[in-house]
């Protein structure tokens, strides 16, 4: 099963990659195969560094930060299709099936359809993207993604005028994945952006992470990534796109309108009733033992500190009210 | 028993089981917190180790004032004489675990900014709850002694019955607490409290 993903990426990406970087790559597929032969390990494939990410551009933009360890950002998710506790996501990860995978594209656009997972991804070149990730929790990551712009995707559908949102759906499973055998979301999970925001240049679509393919639990194999908003945001595993007139219903909103507002940009000056959001506790490994649990949380900035490149969407709204 | 026999001392054994069960009850409630220090010096509580002790020390506030509970019941319904001897110390642990619970929050997680603090506990009803219940834990815990129980007399009952709603309220705190419709939880601790409350309410109706 995963083999057949990874023989069709070679016939893509071979077509646009120099021979010697291709050569490398069949190497690594035929180690891989043989791994697969030997052991019978497929799901050691996941972490193995993707050679279709071997010549990542990097975007000049990225932040300097330091870099979450990849052990954390793999082992602390919030995924509620594998499970509330931040571990499950990790344990769980087996019950979400990535492969086949497709995306259906619906709405106000003039290419709908039914797309599998490579015609969706075929036509764009990665790059290494690191971005602040800050969840509504008050803690949050530094994290390399890659992955292409949004922007890029939406507009080979075409999308009308009536396109004023886009609206994104997370795979629904129910008999597998184990958070969906409880109402604790609605599912399947929902999520939305204005069309400006989802072709703001900053949202990214994400199939890896530390130049590897995204684990299950980062959400395999198609993420939304904001960077400017609150992690829940940037909806995981995503089956379909729609473009839409009326301002989507999204889950966490459905869950509790007081405290989850469609919009959700990060913003240090409007408290949610659970968490304060004028600091954050960073998770990057740079403490360790007794120093991690004296390390000082950090002040919030105003859009995560992307407000130079999105402040400009949100000039005639007033914040506190959409919040 | 004659009564010249009665008047001799018996010799008492070094170790007796009956004089283990208390420190071995004792060891035992300090676990969580010895594996926790232990975790947190092989760095082993994960991504937060904060949010991790934070849960931790909360949980078992909770878990202790709902075995403290069910002493009696157990007490009574198993004809267990002995557990009404660790009532005290499983109160105290319930206080024990509350108040680093609420150090762990102040110290660690708000690193003793009193203005955040402050706001906290007044913006969030969930915060507020848990201040009620460690504020009203303090006297029962300074009033655990013999010396209080004859000095207090009667009114010590009464005062130690406030558990039954302290204990409604730290249920309560998780309630408010958890995201999204993720309850089950909270819930399995609400059931266990009505169960050991109905058992009395069951009792005073009989008598
Ligand atoms: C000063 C008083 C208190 C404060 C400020 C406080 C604060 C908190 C906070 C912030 C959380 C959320 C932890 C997270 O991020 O998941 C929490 C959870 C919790 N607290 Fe408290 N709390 C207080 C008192 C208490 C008391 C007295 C009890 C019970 C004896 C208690 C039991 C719990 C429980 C059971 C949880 C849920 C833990 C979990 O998610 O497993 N709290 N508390």
């Amino acid at each position: 099963m995963k083999k057949s993903r990874f023989q069709s990426k070679k016939i893509s990406a071979s077509e646009i990659t120099p021979e010697a970087v291709f050569l490398k790559r069949r190497q690594f597929l035929a180690a891989a195969g043989l791994a697969i032969g030997a052991t019978g390990m497929l799901p050691s494939l996941a972490t193995a560094q993707d050679s279709r990410f071997d010549s990542l551009a990097k975007w000049p933009h990225s932040t300097e930060e330091t870099q979450t360890p990849w052990d954390q950002a793999t082992s602390y998710n919030n995924f509620y299709e594998l499970g509330t506790d931040k571990g499950d996501p990790k344990k769980n990860a087996r019950r979400l099936v990535t492969d086949p995978w497709s995306v259906e594209i619906a709405g106000e656009c003039a290419k709908p359809g039914k797309y599998t997972l490579e015609d969706i991804l075929k036509p764009h070149a990665y790059e290494e993207r690191v971005y602040r990730l800050r969840c509504v929790e008050a803690w949050s990551m530094v994290i390399p993604w890659v992955g292409f712009p949004l922007a890029d995707l939406l507009k080979r559908f075409e999308p009308n005028s009536n396109a004023k949102y886009v609206s994104f759906e997370t795979i629904l499973d129910k008999k597998r994945l184990p958070g969906q055998q409880y109402p604790v979301l609605q599912w399947p999970y929902v999520e939305g952006l204005r069309i400006d925001e989802a072709m703001h240049p900053l949202t990214l679509m994400a199939v890896g992470l530390y130049g590897k393919a995204l684990p299950n639990q980062n959400g395999a194999p198609l993420r939304l990534v904001v960077p400017w908003k609150y992690g829940f945001k940037s909806i995981k595993s995503i089956v379909k796109i729609s473009f839409v007139e009326e301002q989507p219903d999204t889950s966490w909103n459905l869950s509790a309108p007081r405290e989850y507002g469609f919009y959700s940009n990060v913003n240090p000056t409007v408290s949610h009733p659970r968490w304060s959001q004028a600091q954050e506790r960073r998770l990057d490994g740079k403490s360790t033992g007794l120093a991690a649990l004296f390390a000082e949380k950090q002040d919030t900035l105003m859009y995560n500190g992307y407000e130079e490149e999105v402040a400009g969407l949100y000039t005639d709204l007033d914040l506190r009210k959409h919040f | 028993m004659p009564a010249s026999q009665r008047s001799l001392p018996m010799p008492q054994p070094l170790i007796s089981a009956k004089g283990l069960i208390k420190p071995a009850t004792f060891l035992l409630c300090l676990l969580p917190v010895a594996l926790a220090v232990y975790a947190v010096s092989q760095n082993r509580l994960g991504a937060n180790p904060v949010e991790s002790l934070l849960q931790l020390t909360g949980d078992w506030g909770l878990r202790f004032l709902l075995v403290t509970l069910a002493v009696t019941p157990l007490q009574f319904i198993f004809k267990w004489a002995w557990i009404a001897r660790l009532r005290r110390m499983l109160g105290l642990f319930a206080f024990f675990y509350a108040v680093l619970h609420m150090v762990i929050w102040l110290v660690l997680d708000h690193g003793l900014r009193w203005d955040l603090i402050v706001q906290d506990i007044i913006e969030k009803k969930f915060i507020a709850v848990g201040v009620v219940v460690v504020a009203g834990l303090i006297p029962l815990a300074l009033t655990s002694n013999r010396f209080s129980i004859r000095k207090l007399g009667t009114r010590w009952k009464t005062l130690h019955r406030i558990i039954y709603p302290l204990t409604l309220l730290a249920v309560v705190h998780y309630l408010w607490q958890v995201k999204a419709n993720d309850i089950y939880e909270p819930l399995l601790y609400l059931v266990v409290l009505m169960i050991l409350l109905g058992w009395r309410f069951y009792r005073l109706l009989k008598h």
